[in-house]
């Protein structure tokens, strides 16, 4: 009997489990099924300003999908091209942070073991610091009579401002500055693992340099890159703070659509159905991330 | 290690590029938060009166005290309940839930903001929850475990097993065990993993402005509208103090992690000469 008991009760250890366990399936996991729902209710001004889905009218249970919100996403190409916008967008800007986080990562992993801690700590430093702060700075440097400007001006190579600011070039500058950590820090934790000895053997049989780099150090930190990858681009879809500071009208990214569609138009509905869309679009993209980030754990259990 | 797996100077240069890239933005800042002018691209020479200008402005005083407080006590109470989940990532054998329980740490890490602050918004709201401080700590606490899960359980999957089992087989439970070997162990990463969620939380935008109330403007939430509004040099010298306070926690966190470094091999090469 009591061995029954054991075996269906829960036991000590779920004591353990079940803080954080309940916080995150409460305030994380829950919530996406509430906006899942509202998604697909009405409108309504009121507070809140949605309907219910489940109707009681003393004998009659109604439930009601309202799958308006969704025919609205694709009929106004609003939406369409905010996502398609925000997909390049993101795609973009991950592969620039790897162009410019490769070599930085490859150069600290390389480096002695003392100087490296110290690199290592000045790429994270200013992602310590605000990221509005920091994107805010770039306002400075890029608007018309800014820093850049005056700067180009001063060396003689343009003679009339250049218009940066406000388009989707200072967003690209934004995200690529602000997400450059998260593309240098997994790289660096694979290419520091990475066996010197190969490339040695390689060397010592006479590869060149880039023939090396291409066969051995590019494939053997594929973890790293889509490691970094991943946690650039997921965030990145959905950023808001960037195209709303460094943007201009031209900038369509999916992250402002919902909000202003939330803050400003004060669709609840709607604003869920995007949001709903935009977690669909990145569901592969986040189990590829979780797939990589568990089996980094397990590698370093084993 | 070989010359020739030394850093070439190409390399070498790309890498001071991409510091002069991270640091230039934030040097600007600095430099013009001391600056006469209101214009905050002409230099007009120095001056410290915006600091002045930012002691005197109530809103963003008011604002950074409710940031400061929500930033305490997500960061503490993100500690415990990152650490007790790193305890069961890495330390238990699998349980009913697990790659459930393994995808609600992580995916916080990569989920878009509006996304994250959209959906706890619209819990609150079908609880019939008060939108205020509280519910900008339940929104924070949610995401910043999962920054210090990281931090916590790569720091426990590091850790030598041998020294716990060693004190078990001694006959300590496991509770006894956790508070007198492990937490010790980690407590450098916890402290890290702190400060992390601090500055995380101190720093949000985006969810806070979900899931704020009228009497709860945090502070990012301050600066936001008025650089919205045009550059203002009393933002920049907010920013000079936010950089100088979080240099500070950085050498602070980087010189406990050298210090715990040092022990580590010093305690290592103790036991080589025992051994």
């Amino acid at each position: 009997m009591s061995k029954l008991l054991r075996r269906w009760m829960p036991g000590p250890r779920w004591l353990v489990i079940a803080p954080p366990y309940l916080w995150m399936l409460l305030f994380f996991a829950i919530p996406f099924a509430i906006a899942l729902k509202i998604s697909f209710s009405h409108s309504l001004i009121a507070m809140p300003p949605y309907s219910d889905l489940v109707g009681w009218t003393g004998k009659d249970l109604t439930v009601t999908l309202n799958i308006s919100n969704y025919l609205f996403l694709l009929t106004d190409s609003l939406y369409y091209s905010a996502y398609l916008s925000s997909l390049k967008i993101a795609v973009i800007s991950t592969f620039l942070c790897l162009l410019i986080g490769y070599p930085m990562a490859y150069a600290i992993a390389r480096m002695p073991v003392s100087t490296r801690n110290v690199a290592l700590m000045l790429v994270i430093l200013p992602s310590w610091t605000s990221f509005l702060i920091r994107i805010y700075a770039w306002v400075g440097i890029l608007k018309n009579n800014g820093l850049l400007n005056n700067f180009l001006m001063w060396l003689g190579v343009i003679d009339q401002p250049l218009q940066i600011l406000h388009t989707n070039v200072a967003v690209y500058i934004g995200i690529v500055y602000a997400y450059l950590p998260f593309m240098v820090l997994p790289l660096y934790t694979n290419l520091v693992k990475l066996d010197g000895r190969l490339l040695e053997a390689a060397y010592d049989l006479g590869a060149r340099p880039w023939k090396v780099f291409l066969k051995i150090t590019l494939p053997l930190s594929r973890s790293g890159i889509i490691a970094g990858s991943m946690l650039v681009m997921i965030p990145v879809v959905g950023e808001f703070v960037i195209p709303a500071l460094l943007g201009g009208p031209d900038t369509l990214m999916i992250g402002k659509v919902l909000w202003d569609e939330f803050f400003n138009n004060r669709d609840w509905p709607v604003a869920s159905a995007v949001a709903t869309v935009m977690l669909i679009l990145l569901l592969a993209p986040i189990m590829i991330f979780h797939h990589y980030e568990s089996k980094e754990l397990e590698s370093k259990l084993t | 290690m070989s010359e020739r797996s030394g850093t070439s100077p190409l390399l070498k240069t790309m890498l001071v590029l991409g510091f002069v890239f991270l640091y230039a933005p934030i040097l600007s800042l600095i430099v013009y938060s001391f600056n006469e002018s209101k214009l905050v691209t002409v230099w007009a020479g120095f001056s410290l009166k915006w600091y002045g200008e930012l002691f005197r402005d109530e809103g963003i005083m008011k604002a950074a005290w409710v940031s400061i407080r929500i930033a305490f006590f997500t960061a503490t109470a993100s500690v415990v309940l990152a650490t007790i989940a790193s305890m069961v990532m890495t330390r238990m054998r699998s349980f009913r839930g697990k790659t459930l329980f393994g995808g609600l740490i992580t995916a916080p890490l990569v989920m878009p903001e509006v996304i994250t602050g959209l959906s706890i918004l619209l819990l609150f709201v079908s609880i019939g929850m008060d939108r205020g401080m509280t519910t900008i700590w339940i929104a924070h606490v949610t995401f910043c475990m999962a920054f210090v899960t990281v931090v916590v359980s790569s720091r426990l999957s590091e850790l030598d097993k041998s020294i716990e089992e060693a004190a078990m087989d001694l006959g300590a439970n496991r509770v006894k065990v956790f508070f007198l070997i492990t937490l010790p162990i980690i407590m450098p990463a916890l402290v890290s993993g702190w400060l992390l969620a601090f500055t995380l939380s101190i720093d949000d935008l985006v969810v806070a402005s979900f899931v704020s109330g009228p009497s709860s403007t945090t502070l990012p939430m301050k600066v936001f509208s008025s650089v919205r509004l045009g550059l203002s040099p009393k933002i920049n010298a907010l920013a000079t103090l936010m950089i100088l306070a979080v240099s500070i926690a950085g050498l602070v966190a980087w010189w406990l992690m050298a210090r715990e470094e040092k022990r580590r091999q010093l305690d290592m090469q103790m036991a080589l000469q025992q051994g």
